[in-house]
């Protein structure tokens, strides 16, 4: 139960899992566009593909595909999901 | 008194709320978004049944070709060369079509003119000046826009292009710059006025900065009926089978030479003058759609063919016009046209062109569209063919005016890299605000432009090969 509550930062979601979100550390704009895209705490995120070099990552939030770069995504905090809960 | 206490306490408050707002940071506003995106999902619950979810299968299907680490940039490319090979092999026919329409129509004036008795004058201006301008302006340019547009707009309404920006951006991180760039890039291929606009997307202003200077390396819809005319008569007509094939690859060369000088241009004011880091980047990556017919072809026919073909047309009438007046009012033994060549000629012979192709860019400058048209009329008014009704004759006027191969790659690689047209330039001082950055764009593309065709033309001459 312990291991579940870890929190790791997005950039290491491994590809294909879902998690949720529990804070952002980012700052200024960049923190307003991930709030207006609805990645607030509490939001389930699937990381869906890598871009073809590995950089931008793109994430599944709300039905939505968003791509990131992973300094960005690194700051943004996430915990893994208990099971049994729904999927993005 | 009063008054002083009640500042004070003004002041005060003023404080304290800053304190709130230091210890409370984020997490306050964090609280209204989310809470605010709670209600909006429980009403979504309430209100919709998902039907999505065989969408996001569709997707994934055509994403994980597309966003291949190995089919995803060989991809790009191939769209590239079938978007032009499919433009120039479709232009072809229609344009010999209208300019042997166009300039047969051309005798019937010349007829009716005479027969009114108009005098030598008006007859020149109007017939040889206007309308041949005219004429060649809508022969070269309208057949290939009427493709490509049409072609370009169904990618755009695909949802195919933010996969661009997602496959490049870490070329472009690179480079401190944005993925979305390459977004801006795109649109600057049908216009870049429009593409330095389209810079707006770029949330960071150093960027949108970078952005914006380098828009002009993407040679626009003004520019490629010029590249398209003069690679298939020099280069693709050179080798008569699979011409059109090896003129979508030559375009395509040129195009990715752009993108190179783009890449190392930002780079180059990433580390002078617009030093900074790479900032964020946050790419919606749309939902593939049916692209609506309708809305296709009444966007890329009504609000950029014509849209562009008028524009030229304004600027095309009047510099007709004074490109005929100019080559036919001399002074002493020259006119005006061929004093003014003649006196551009060392500069541009340094550069592997000539004084007329020099005037004919710097005349272009309200509008690339009219650089060829320009330059055939003052060939033709110098030389000795007066006339000639199709594409292929062009050949003959140009070598017959001493172009080799290398003019041709050179007038190519100038027209790509030379200074942006009036409109971007008043785009990008309104865009920025500042006479400097517009000065820059202008500065910036004709020092490489004359630097690389300087360049190429010394080592091909050194070792004699034109």
């Amino acid at each position: 139960m312990k291991n579940a509550e870890r929190i790791n930062s997005l950039s290491d979601l491994s590809l294909g899992s879902a998690c949720q979100i529990v804070s952002l550390e980012l700052s200024g704009l960049l923190r307003r566009r991930i709030l207006d895209l609805g990645i607030v705490p509490g939001t389930l995120i699937r990381s869906i593909r890598r871009g073809p070099s590995g950089d931008p990552t793109a994430y599944l939030v709300r039905g939505t595909l968003i791509a990131l770069r992973s300094e960005d995504a690194s700051q943004i905090l996430v915990k893994k999901l208990s099971n049994g809960e729904e999927c993005v | 008194m009063c008054a002083i206490s009640s500042s004070r306490n003004l002041s005060e408050a003023y404080g304290q709320a800053e304190y709130v707002r230091k210890t409370y940071r984020n997490s306050f506003s964090d609280q209204i978004v989310a809470d605010i995106y709670g209600n909006a999902e429980q009403i979504t619950k309430h209100v919709l049944t998902n039907k999505g979810r065989h969408r996001i299968g569709f997707d994934q299907i055509i994403d994980n070709l597309v966003t291949s680490k190995w089919f995803g940039y060989p991809l790009m490319i191939l769209l590239l060369v079938g978007v032009f090979w499919i433009t120039i092999e479709g232009a072809n026919i229609p344009s010999g079509l209208l300019a042997s329409v166009l300039f047969a129509f051309q005798d019937q004036l010349t007829l009716w003119f005479q027969w009114l008795g108009a005098p030598d004058w008006v007859h020149g201006v109007l017939v040889l000046g206007v309308y041949r301008t005219l004429a060649w302006v809508v022969a070269v340019m309208l057949p290939p826009m009427a493709i490509f547009f049409p072609l370009f707009t169904l990618l755009e309404d695909s949802g195919y292009l933010p996969r661009i920006a997602f496959n490049l951006d870490h070329i472009f991180k690179k480079a401190k710059a944005c993925g979305k760039q390459s977004l801006t890039m795109c649109m600057g291929f049908g216009c870049n006025a429009a593409g330095v606009t389209s810079c707006r997307i770029i949330d960071s202003p150093r960027e949108r900065l970078i952005a914006i200077l380098t828009n002009n390396f993407v040679p626009c819809n003004g520019r490629f009926p010029t590249l398209i005319a003069i690679t298939s008569i020099f280069i693709g007509g050179a080798i008569a089978s699979y011409s059109g094939i090896i003129n979508a690859l030559v375009i395509s060369g040129i195009i990715l030479l752009g993108i190179a000088v783009t890449l190392t241009v930002s780079w180059l004011l990433s580390m002078t003058i617009l030093k900074g880091e790479p900032s964020s980047l946050v790419l919606e990556l749309p939902s593939y759609r049916r692209p609506k017919i309708g809305a296709v072809i009444y966007r890329s026919v009504i609000d950029r063919t014509l849209f562009v073909l008028r524009r030229a047309i304004i600027i095309a009438a009047p510099a007709g016009a004074v490109i005929w007046i100019l080559a036919n009012v001399y002074i002493g033994e020259l006119s005006i046209l061929s004093t003014v060549a003649h006196a551009l000629n060392p500069l541009g012979k340094l550069i592997g062109l000539d004084g007329f192709i020099l005037m004919a860019f710097i005349l272009g400058l309200p509008a690339n569209e009219i650089v060829l048209p320009i330059l055939i009329m003052s060939y033709l008014s110098t030389g000795s063919l007066q006339d000639f009704s199709s594409l292929e004759e062009l050949r003959n006027v140009l070598v017959s005016n001493g172009w080799t191969w290398l003019t041709a790659v050179n007038v190519m690689l100038f027209s790509l890299l030379h200074w942006p047209c009036a409109t971007t330039l008043l785009t990008t001082y309104k865009e920025t605000g500042s006479k400097k950055w517009a000065f820059l764009s202008f500065l910036i593309p004709t020092l490489i432009g004359f630097s690389a065709c300087f360049i190429l033309t010394q080592v091909v001459r050194l070792f004699g090969l034109a």
